[in-house]
């Protein structure tokens, strides 16, 4: 008997504290894989954002920084110029990456820095209690759209992955989501494709992992993949924007 | 050691790569965009990393990365980017980063004027950003001081895992005068200089019994934790109190019958007339902070001799430092205080006029 | 023998293993962990085929599949 599926080594033995069926923890073990298979734990670093996954630094197995609200490709690069021999990744969540850090990330993208940023999108503010996002969707009720994200006021949700593709210099751009067992086996392979481009020097690598808030959204976890797929997915589509390393523009 | 005629704000840039300083992120405003520009051209000489980030705000971020990988890193800006970086200083305190940050003040507030001022001092001393923390804060008064206080902020920014603003202003940046650098760092210092934080920065990493888990932060949501960690950065503030205070007596003597106190570029035009007062038979005596913070306190009181009936504090602003002298006096003398806004920089017969006022 | 096994102490009874697996062999135990969580276990580990469906969608790495 041999055990084929365990907890990887590049995350800690503390559990997670996210709320159930928060599809967080999916995401950081995919990195968790993809880290432990190209074998770069030892000179890898991660940065948390500011959002529920504040703490993402208790979870990995190495050195990791935390990052002021929206600053973390800043700090990526800071590390990344200051020890290139490492490699880095940052984990930002719908505020951190497209409200307020909508500079830093466009210009770390732009500078094509050699770092991975992994983007956690589900439309939505959750730890701080479920305000309105960057990617909140048309009419979404939220604490502070609670009559509805009215477009017309405000504007329509963003989207990163479009946004980063306009740029020259990224290398590598993909939209994943996490709600199922098969779209998260294709987020793996995105995932690990990234860190190991990130292993190869190769440039700025990104991925946006589309994910639920069951507590914000007030739905149980499994109805909130449901309401994922029928209500993100059509807007947010998966799919390959940017691969020079396979030859997609 | 020769000297050479240098504009302040390359001087600094100088005298920072020859400490050893080799990652640099800033952005460019008036008047210090000479201190980015060089660092432009000279960074990557020394193989070093010189970024220009897209904002203050970046930069700042940048500058926590690069610390935080245990590495000498430097920025610079002027008084509305300093503002930005306020965030930032606050995260590298938190977090006890080594940091410097070059401030080359402007008029204020809001967008203000491009010429110089000391409007930043509260900003620099007290606090700035949030939360309870201090910054070591060294004011030069010429080209020669900023230079050398490149290398002593990175040293003491190491010694003490701590943010340093060199609180400098437009006249200083822009001047040039003579300058005689400290011999630049060799490979074997540069090699322990890139070491010395690897018992808590970001660095690779060993499996077994060796392994670390360094994390460079400043949120500790438990607040007996928190509570412990702001004491602890108190017992570090308290032993820089103690140790790290420099200041200048110019002409201090028991014959005093005034005592002013001024810092960088005002100094320099208070000492102008200190001297002539001093040929007419005045005695004046000058108290020049060179650390803001830790702020030489015990210094002024023990200048208050008998004859000494007037503390008068000269600032480019509207009365900023003049707090600090009145906790030093601790109400033993009348303080006055006379100050220029606007980016003006008042005459040495301004000052005179002041002083003799009070005879 | 194939078989998938429940860390009772991260498991947050979010169910989403019990949707995953194929063999509808996973269910909500009547115990629960020291969170009050009433986590999940496999009750019928001989139709266990290690397909690691419910390891692929753990948010919380719970699970532990062997064959």
């Amino acid at each position: 008997m041999e055990i084929i599926a365990s907890r990887p080594l590049s995350l800690t033995k503390a559990p997670f504290h996210y709320c159930p069926g928060c599809l967080h923890g999916v995401a950081h073990r995919l990195i968790a894989e993809a880290v432990d298979e190209n074998e770069l734990r030892n000179v890898m670093t991660g940065i948390a954002p500011v959002g529920c996954s504040v703490f993402a630094y208790k979870f990995f197995d190495f050195d990791m920084a935390e990052a002021a609200h929206g600053r973390a490709p800043a700090v990526a690069t800071g590390i990344k110029r200051a020890r290139p021999n490492m490699h880095v990744f940052t984990y930002q969540g719908d505020g951190d990456l497209a409200a307020i850090g909508t500079a830093e990330i466009i210009h770390a993208a732009n500078r094509g820095e050699h770092i991975s940023v992994f983007f956690v999108n589900n439309a939505i503010y959750g730890m701080t209690g479920g305000q309105m996002a960057p990617t909140t969707l048309p009419e979404m009720k939220t604490t502070t759209s609670p009559y509805g994200r009215k477009v017309n006021d405000i504007g329509h949700p963003i989207r990163m992955c479009e946004l980063l593709a306009t740029l020259l210099s990224p290398y590598y751009i993909e939209r994943v989501s996490l709600l199922s067992p098969a779209d998260i086996i294709k987020a793996r392979k995105a995932v690990a494709k990234a860190i190991r481009y990130n292993k190869e020097e190769r440039g700025f690598t990104f991925v946006e992992l589309i994910s639920t808030c069951p507590t914000n959204w007030g739905i149980d976890p499994i109805k909130a993949r449901d309401w994922a797929k029928e209500n993100m997915l059509p807007f947010f589509k998966t799919g390959c924007f940017r691969d020079r390393g396979e030859g997609v523009e | 050691m020769s000297k050479v005629l240098m504009k302040g704000n390359e001087a600094v840039a100088e005298a920072a790569i020859r400490a050893g300083c080799r990652l640099y992120f800033a952005y460019p405003i008036t008047p210090q965009s000479e201190l980015i520009e060089y660092m432009a051209r000279m960074m990557p000489k020394v193989g070093g990393t010189f970024i220009q980030a897209e904002s203050e705000v970046a930069a700042i971020n940048m500058v926590y990365g690069a610390s935080g990988a245990g590495k000498r890193v430097m920025t610079s800006s002027s008084s509305p980017g300093i503002s930005l970086k306020m965030e930032g200083i606050s995260y590298c305190a938190g977090a006890q980063l080594p940091a410097v940050i070059v401030n080359v003040q402007r008029g204020g507030p809001g967008l203000g004027d491009i010429q110089p001022a000391q409007g930043d001092y509260f900003q620099a001393t007290k606090g700035g950003g949030h939360g309870d923390y201090r910054v070591i804060v060294l004011a030069p008064s010429t080209v020669q001081e900023f230079a050398d206080m490149a290398a002593d902020a990175l040293d003491l920014a190491d010694k003490y895992r701590n943010p340093v603003i060199i609180l400098s202003d437009g006249m200083l940046g822009q001047m040039m005068e003579p300058v005689e650098f400290r011999p630049a760092k060799n490979d074997e210092e540069l090699q322990e200089l890139a070491k010395q934080h690897e018992n808590w920065c970001i660095c690779p990493n060993e499996d077994g019994a060796n392994r670390h888990h360094h994390e460079i932060n400043s949120l500790e949501i438990d607040p007996l934790i928190l509570e412990k960690h702001v004491n602890n950065l108190f017992v570090k503030y308290a032993e820089i109190e103690k140790y790290e205070v420099r200041y200048e007596e110019y002409n201090i003597s028991e014959e005093n019958e005034i005592i002013c106190v001024a810092f960088g570029t005002a100094s320099r035009i208070v000492k102008s007339a200190v001297n002539d007062l001093k040929e007419e038979g005045k005695s004046v005596g000058m108290i020049r902070p060179i650390t803001l913070w830790p702020y030489p306190y015990e210094c002024i009181a023990r200048a208050l001799h008998k004859n000494v009936k007037q503390v008068y504090v000269f600032e480019l602003n509207k009365g900023q430092m003049l707090d600090d002298v009145k906790i030093a006096v601790a109400g033993k003398c009348d303080v006055k205080f006379w100050g220029k806004v606007g980016g003006i920089v008042f005459s040495p017969e301004e000052i005179k006029e002041k002083l003799l006022e009070c005879f | 023998m194939p078989r998938m096994t429940v860390d009772p102490n991260y498991c947050k009874g979010c169910g989403l293993c019990i949707v995953a697996c194929p063999k509808k062999i996973i269910r909500f135990s009547d115990n629960i962990n020291a969170k009050g969580y009433h986590y999940a276990e496999c009750f019928d580990q001989d139709s266990c085929i290690a397909c690691k469906m419910c390891y692929v969608t753990c948010p919380d790495v719970a699970i532990t599949v062997e064959k």
